[in-house]
Parts: C-alpha cells; structure tokens; sequence
C-alpha cells in the first residue's frame, strides 16, 4: 500500500512540541495525518471512523483511556492499545504486569485504608515512596522517612484527596545515586535511551532533571523490550532504575514525551515512531 | 501574527504553525494555545489537569 494512501488519525488535545514532531515526520513519509482533537470528539459507539490506524497523543489520560477503547471497540487498530494505556496509566496494573512477566522491580505493597498502609511501610522499611496509583509528571510523589511522615501524609491523602488517593501504592524506595534511566522502546527494539539526572530524589524531566546521552547496552535494551513486552508492546518509554541489584523497572508510559531526547541521544524519534505506525498501517 | 490575549503584544505565527498548538508569548511569557489559524485566534493555555502527562 501507498504510504500517501494511508489514513492515519491522530488523537490529541493540546499540540505540544511532540505532536508537531511527529506530524513533521509524518509529512516527511509522505502521509498527511488526519488530526482529531479529543476536545471535538463524539462517538456513539457505531460508527467507525474512517481511518485505517489510530495513534493516540492525548495529553489527558483519562480521555485517552476512554477514547481508545470506544475506537477499538469500532474496529479501528490503536497505537498504543487501550490495554496498554490502561496498564501503564495505572501503577497498580503496571506492577501487576511486570510481575506476571518476572520483571525486576522495586518491592512494592498495596494498602487501602491509613492502618493498613501504615503497617505496610513499617513492613517494607524506611524510606518508602507513596504515589498516586494514576498520576504523571513526578507529582504527589512523597518520599517518607519516619514514621511521623508516614501518619501525616496517610491522614492528609486520606482526608483532603478524592478517593483514589486511598488506593495507597507504597514503592520501596531504591538509592539511584541522582539519576534515573529513561528508554525508548518501539515494538520489539529498544531505539534510544537517555538518564535524568537531578539533584533532587524525584528524577522528573518535568520536575528540572537534566537529560543526557545512556549508551543502549544489551541490559537495557533486554529489561526494557521486556518490559514493553509486559504491558503489551507499541511505542513506551519505561523508567530504570540501576539498583545494586541491576536494572529495575520503575514506570512504563505509554504517551511518551521525547522532547529533550532527540538531540540528546541523535535518534530521530519522531522518525521512528512515523515509520513503525505507517509499517502497522500497511499490515 | 495574532494577539496575546493576555497582554496584548503581537504573536507571531511560524509558517507551519497548526491550530491546537501550545505558543509563548515573548513580551508577558503566558503559554497561548493557538485556536485557530484563519482567522488567527489565540487563548490562554489550559493549565495542567490532574491526569495530564506521563
């Protein structure tokens, strides 16, 4: 098929940087991307739209969420699946996953009430880090160190947060020397990865942690492709930490954000994601 | 060219400029979200929602 007769819809809110990288790089392929912003969208469980695959780039998770299942459930193929959004939106299913696939990771405890979270840290050890089960961007991540934090930041979440702020995700905390590791995984290769490295514990580029080159040697390219591979496989980024213990797996994304990490690494990222959806379009 | 709808300085739009994309306004620095590029039309930018990003 005739890549210019391909049509190929693209979801999104807001165009960020990577929107317009990655619509660049589908003009470059010689396809002209059928733009379809969630905030005009309708869907009335039916129809199909008229598109041969869907790549969604919705800043919101919760739309993305939604949307994806409604157009698979129309028939049209997503990049990434409704599957892999909910898995990798959600901490919880994301640990799930990676240990159904016996992937190395961070211990981690699940508690539903203060006590019972409370018990769980003191169990696991400090420090811990508590985070929302669905959140983003490094926020509302807590890093506890005694017990007095622990009590504060339990009755806080539980008294002033919305009810899913009970679902208390408690991750052992792992001593990453400043950095983090952040790998690009498009379908079965591990493409670029870069560290972020902040002064501060949480290693966010968002949150001001600096991006530089990570060479893609065979034990990151391995944890990461099977790490994709967990939640589902596609287009993800997934978060390392190098533990004394080797490679962990902390987040895998499923949106990713590859802005400061094209020069960075020289990978044309952009690129590669324009072919891998135009190659699964034609398939 | 469009208007900042904050401080109303002049916006200048790139050439592959797109509707729903995110533009800074140089003179008061507020993140503008291009509505629509004929005719131009620019709004502030929605702030971070809770479940925005990755």
């Amino acid at each position: 098929m005739n890549s210019a007769s391909l049509k190929i819809g693209l979801l999104h809110s807001l165009i960020r940087k990577e929107e317009k990288l990655l619509i660049e790089a589908f003009h470059k392929a010689g396809v002209e991307p059928i733009m379809m912003d969630d905030r005009k969208l309708i869907m009335d469980f039916h129809t199909a739209p008229a598109i041969d695959v869907l790549v969604e780039r919705s800043i919101n998770h919760s739309r993305a969420l939604h949307a994806l299942r409604l157009f698979e459930s129309a028939g049209v193929r997503c990049i990434n699946s409704h599957k892999v959004a909910q898995i990798c939106g959600d901490k919880l299913l994301t640990t799930a996953a990676l240990k159904e696939h016996g992937i190395a990771q961070p211990q981690c405890r699940v508690a539903f009430t203060e006590e019972s979270a409370l018990q769980a840290i003191e169990e696991l050890g400090y420090p811990v880090v508590l985070k929302p089960a669905v959140g983003s961007w490094g926020r509302l991540l807590s890093k506890i160190n005694d017990r007095d934090a622990a009590e504060t930041v339990l009755e806080h979440k539980t008294v002033l947060g919305s009810y899913h702020h009970s679902i208390f995700y408690i991750q052992q905390y792992i001593e990453k020397k400043g950095r983090d590791i952040r790998s690009f995984v498009i379908g079965d290769e591990c493409i670029a990865a870069i560290y972020r490295t902040s002064d501060h514990w949480i290693t966010n580029t968002a949150r001001g942690a600096t991006a530089s080159k990570c060479e893609v040697t065979s034990e990151v390219a391995e944890i990461s492709i099977a790490a994709a591979m967990a939640v589902g496989g596609g287009i993800v980024a997934v978060d390392l930490f190098e533990s004394d213990a080797g490679l962990m797996v902390n987040e895998v994304n499923y949106t990713m954000e590859f802005r400061n990490s094209i020069d960075t690494t020289g990978v044309d990222i952009p690129a590669r994601v324009a072919d891998y959806v135009i190659n699964q379009a034609k398939k | 060219m469009g208007e900042c709808p904050i401080c109303a300085a002049e916006v200048e739009l790139a050439v592959d400029a797109i509707a729903g994309e995110v533009l800074v306004c140089e003179d008061c620095g507020a993140e503008l979200e291009l509505k629509s590029i004929d005719p131009v039309a620019l709004a502030e930018a929605p702030s971070a929602e809770e479940d925005w990003g990755q």
